[in-house]
């Protein structure tokens, strides 16, 4: 193999799993630290530089970093980096007064339509740099998705409202209970650009199934329904509920309704439970409160008698797979199976939907609706000025997800506006520092420490079922903090070889507690990986190969298992190894938006 | 400086036939200084034990003083130990070895605790042929003092501080070989390939099995000049690969005739010399005196399996010991009492 080129970011990028599975690359391991540090607020800013909304992920994020935290792959459990994020909203000092402020006006005006992560990372983003942006959404209150779709005992509004507002003061013109019903008048009143951030509102129905029409009073749009209850619109459901669907908003609408009312509350899902594409922490948290989740059930007819629903007719099927994978779902034959219920809340989904769009704007779409996008990194459409982010770009994902299409749909924009080639990206800000304070003595907490994850504490079940603003998630204590926070394993100290001064004293590789380094002659990467201490058999993982040394071998370290503990470097006697910080975040509009706001 | 290590393992780490894995052969972390040839020594027994499947305890690690003295807290650390006075190993495992016979005894020593201090004691255990595995890490200084040329430092090798070195060093190989070893080799702590296998060999010979190993000082004679640092050890080193096979695994690797040789042990396990022309013979102590002296004058360091006489008797045999270890008999077995005391004295009346 060729020595591994250090010097493009993407390389040590992708060893701090966390962040680079993070949409918006949010510098997981730093603000860890920094938790475990007690610098709170330093941790909140970190997390409000990269995602916006550190008080609203830390408690819905989808945590893609979980799954990829390299703790999982040592231990069995990865660090609770989201809850974490929480920890640091929770204890943060009051940051205001370091946000930055709007940026002396450029004469440049934008508008926003939609008022969700993603319009608001927008404006965010856009803010110092002087644009005039004018936001516009159907709601009072901005959030979209955030507060029209999550209950508020998982997020409670003041946390949302306080991380709307930061944007908002940053001068945003907001125009709330305003629908924008078409895209032309928005177009006609020159802006020049327009960023379309409207999410993916319209649930999905089954108007087919039998007797759906006569049924229509006891049968509700799950998003809607949330939504409905978010503005007090509805306060109760019958007693015996079934959800339909197998996602997080079944889930959100299954809770929500044990808390109207719904005793006899079930979710019936069409798919194996495993391919259910709930969390599988938000179906646990279903579960814990007395929800069974019924699954291989296809929804077969709403029965409905003395022209009131009674239960539903359900189909059992069994998942067959064929050569490519693809599933299939099969009647295994038996009768129908009839579940009574005196409401249904169908969760199946959602559809993009932009009537107001019109032809003539040349807004162009694909025949999954969504609209025909540059790429995901310019988020420009067939429209030059006008450019979409979140939802409304490729349908429902989650909110880093939006976050990080605020991101890069502002850089867009931004170029845009100065005319310059969207295609010219950016790179992204990093700094590689030697973490060396003494000949073996590292800035971090180099030795992992054998602490298991701990879930977070909960309010008491039946104070939580009671109400339903109550957050039920009571968050770390300091302390409990303090111990999850230890448990990174600082994947940002890179760890950095130097060629020419290794003497190949295998000191690294007879101390490395995990394996990770060999001294073997080069060859092509699958031969390599077959040759190592312990063969690399995770081919995510990349091996950073050495140039040759003096005796021909080349070192080899298998990225996977790596602790960095930084005992390689510390047993090194010419200092070949080095722990370096890598510090990674992603391009922005305003380069450097807290140096701006400390300025 | 770090005083613990991680217990996370990698999660994939191969096990042997009794099921452990590398790590179960562990040690405490080392205290030597970092980049210490005698760090890798102690992975090199590590990973011999490991590959040869042989329970931690049923090693005993003796040592006597040095810094090649302390290696044995850093491997083996579920092993039995003795750290002995200085230069007094041989002692030690000699009765260690008379009182229990079925231990495999591996003891680690230094060219300071061997060609100086120890030397009396030294040659007495070549002499008595205990069954054991004689390691010395040899970095031709007193590391623990700050360096000063040891009995091994070769003659004209240059002190970090300067001085020449004014006399000729001792040769351990060849005074094991003279001495009347039943196995001698060479190594060097860099090279685990060669290293390991000659471990692996020594502790299934039967009889005492010596190995000096070149092991650099990389504190204090690790610099230009020093005939024992990593650089000039690696310019001036004749190594001959090998390969060990226990007597339980099938040979499954095919070598060509003529550059390999095989020397079966007492055991049953054998090993295989690569590169070895026809003309070397490892049963040949004159000829392994006269290769040694040959390749010191060419100033190479000659590494390899040096001397092999698998049928030798080891001590416990010539003095024709019980069969069953000592500190398995019990006090009946060992002091038969008066009438036995008796009759022995009416036979030889």
């Amino acid at each position: 193999m060729k020595p591994t080129d250090t010097s493009d970011p993407e390389y040590f990028h992708k060893v701090v799993d966390c962040q680079f599975a993070c949409p918006a690359h949010t510098p997981v391991p730093e603000y860890i630290r920094l938790i475990a540090h007690q610098r709170y607020t330093d941790a909140y800013m970190i997390n409000w530089e990269s995602n916006v909304f550190p008080g609203v992920l830390g408690r819905t994020c989808d945590r893609p970093c979980e799954p990829a935290c390299r703790r999982g792959r040592v231990e069995e459990e990865p660090v609770a980096i989201c809850r974490l994020k929480r920890v640091a909203a929770d204890f943060k000092d009051d940051v205001k007064g370091l946000m930055p402020k709007a940026g002396q006006k450029n004469g440049k005006k934008i508008a926003l339509i939609g008022g969700g992560p993603a319009s608001l990372t927008v404006a965010r983003d856009l803010a110092p740099l002087g644009y005039e942006l004018h936001l516009f959404d159907a709601q009072s209150k901005g959030g979209g998705f955030m507060r029209s779709q999550i209950p508020s005992f998982r997020l409670p509004e003041e946390v949302l409202d306080e991380e709307v507002g930061y944007v908002l003061d940053m001068g945003v013109d907001a125009h709330f209970d305003t629908y924008v019903d078409s895209l032309q008048s928005i177009l006609d009143k020159n802006y020049d650009a327009v960023f379309v951030g409207s999410g993916a509102p319209r649930g999905r129905d089954l108007p087919d199934l039998p007797g759906r029409g006569d049924a229509d009073k006891n049968i509700h749009i799950g998003i809607d329904w949330l939504s409905s209850v978010a503005f007090e619109h509805t306060k109760k459901i019958g007693k015996r509920v079934i959800v339909l669907g197998g996602g997080n908003t079944a889930m959100d609408c299954c809770r929500t309704s044990r808390r109207l009312g719904g005793e006899e509350v079930k979710v019936i899902v069409r798919s194996p439970f495993e391919d259910m594409k709930a969390s599988p922490w938000e179906k646990e948290d279903a579960i814990h409160e007395g929800i069974p989740i019924i699954d291989n059930h296809v929804p077969k007819e709403f029965v409905v008698e003395k022209g009131k629903l009674v239960g539903m007719r359900f189909d059992k099927v069994e998942a067959v797979y064929d050569d490519t994978g693809q599933r299939k779902l099969v009647s295994t034959g038996e009768e129908p199976v009839f579940v009574e219920c005196d409401d249904v809340l169908i969760a199946i989904g959602q559809e993009n939907a932009f009537p107001w769009i019109e032809k003539s704007t040349g807004v162009r779409f694909t025949s999954w609706g969504t609209p025909i996008i540059n790429d995901d990194e310019t988020f420009q459409s067939t429209r030059k000025e006008v450019f979409f982010g979140g939802d409304s770009a490729f349908g429902p994902s989650n909110i880093i997800t939006a976050v990080a299409h605020g991101h890069k749909a502002a850089v867009s924009i931004d170029l845009y506006c100065q005319g310059k080639d969207l295609s010219q990206r950016p790179p992204p800000h990093v700094t590689l520092v030697s973490q060396k304070m003494g000949i073996h003595e590292w800035s971090y907490d180099s030795i992992p420490v054998d602490d298991k994850r701990e879930a977070v504490p909960l309010v008491d079940l039946k104070e939580a079922l009671k109400s339903k603003t109550l957050e039920v998630e009571l968050g770390f204590d300091a302390d409990m903090a303090f111990v999850q926070a230890e448990r990174c394993l600082n994947c940002d100290a890179q760890t950095v070889f130097m060629e020419e001064t290794c003497i190949e004293c295998d000191a690294c590789t007879d101390i490395c507690p995990t394996s990770c380094i060999s001294f073997v002659e080069n060859g092509e990467e699958g031969d390599l990986r077959a040759r190592l201490l312990v063969p690399a058999t995770n081919e995510e993982q990349d091996l950073y190969v050495s140039d040759t040394l003096p005796t021909g071998k080349v070192m080899v370290k298998d990225e996977d298992v790596c602790l960095h503990c930084g005992l390689c470097a510390e047993r090194c006697p010419t200092a070949a190894w080095d722990m370096q910080k890598f510090y990674y975040s992603m391009a922005k509009a305003t380069p450097d938006l807290l140096v701006e706001a400390a300025e | 400086m770090s005083y613990i290590k991680p217990t996370f393992r990698h999660p994939r780490l191969p096990t042997n036939r009794l099921g452990y894995t590398v790590a179960d052969y562990d040690g405490s972390i080392s205290t030597l200084c970092a980049g210490c040839g005698h760090d890798s020594i102690s992975a090199a027994i590590r990973n011999a034990c490991f590959e040869s499947a042989i329970p931690p305890h049923r090693i005993a690690k003796i040592s006597g003083i040095g810094c090649s003295s302390k290696m044995p807290t850093y491997f083996l650390g579920k092993s039995h130990g003795f750290n002995s006075v200085h230069g007094r190993m041989p002692s030690v495992a000699t009765g260690a070895s008379l009182g229990n016979r079925n231990l495999t005894y591996i003891g680690v020593s230094g060219d300071g605790d061997t060609a100086s201090i120890g030397m009396g004691q030294f040659v007495h255990l070549i002499r008595r042929n205990v069954n054991m595995t004689y390691i010395v890490a040899n970095n031709g200084c007193y590391g623990l003092t700050k360096g000063q040329d040891s009995a091994t430092a070769d003659l004209g090798s240059v002190a970090k501080g300067g001085a020449v070195n004014p006399f000729d060093g001792i040769d351990l190989g060849s005074l094991a070989v003279l001495q009347g070893a039943s196995f001698v080799a060479r190594s060097f702590s860099g090279d685990k390939a060669q290293l390991e296998p000659l471990i692996r060999a020594a502790m299934a010979h039967k009889g005492f099995a010596f190995i000096d190993v070149v092991s650099p000082c990389v504190t204090f004679n690790n610099h230009n000049g020093s005939t024992k640092s990593y650089s000039e050890t690696r310019d001036h080193l004749d190594a001959m690969p090998l390969d060990f096979v226990p007597m339980r695994e099938e040979i499954r690797t095919q070598y060509d005739e003529g550059t390999t040789q095989n020397v079966t042990l007492h055991d049953g396990s054998v090993i295989h010399l690569h590169k070895a022309d026809s003309s070397y013979k490892t049963d040949d102590r004159n000829g392994a005196m006269a290769a040694v002296q040959k390749a010191k004058d060419e100033g190479r360091i000659l590494t390899g399996l040096l001397y092999l006489d698998p049928d030798t008797q080891d001590l416990n045999q010539n003095i024709s010991l019980a069969t069953r270890p000592l500190n398995e008999l019990g006090k009946d077995e060992l002091c038969p009492g008066s009438k036995v005391l008796d009759s022995i004295n009416e036979g030889l009346r």
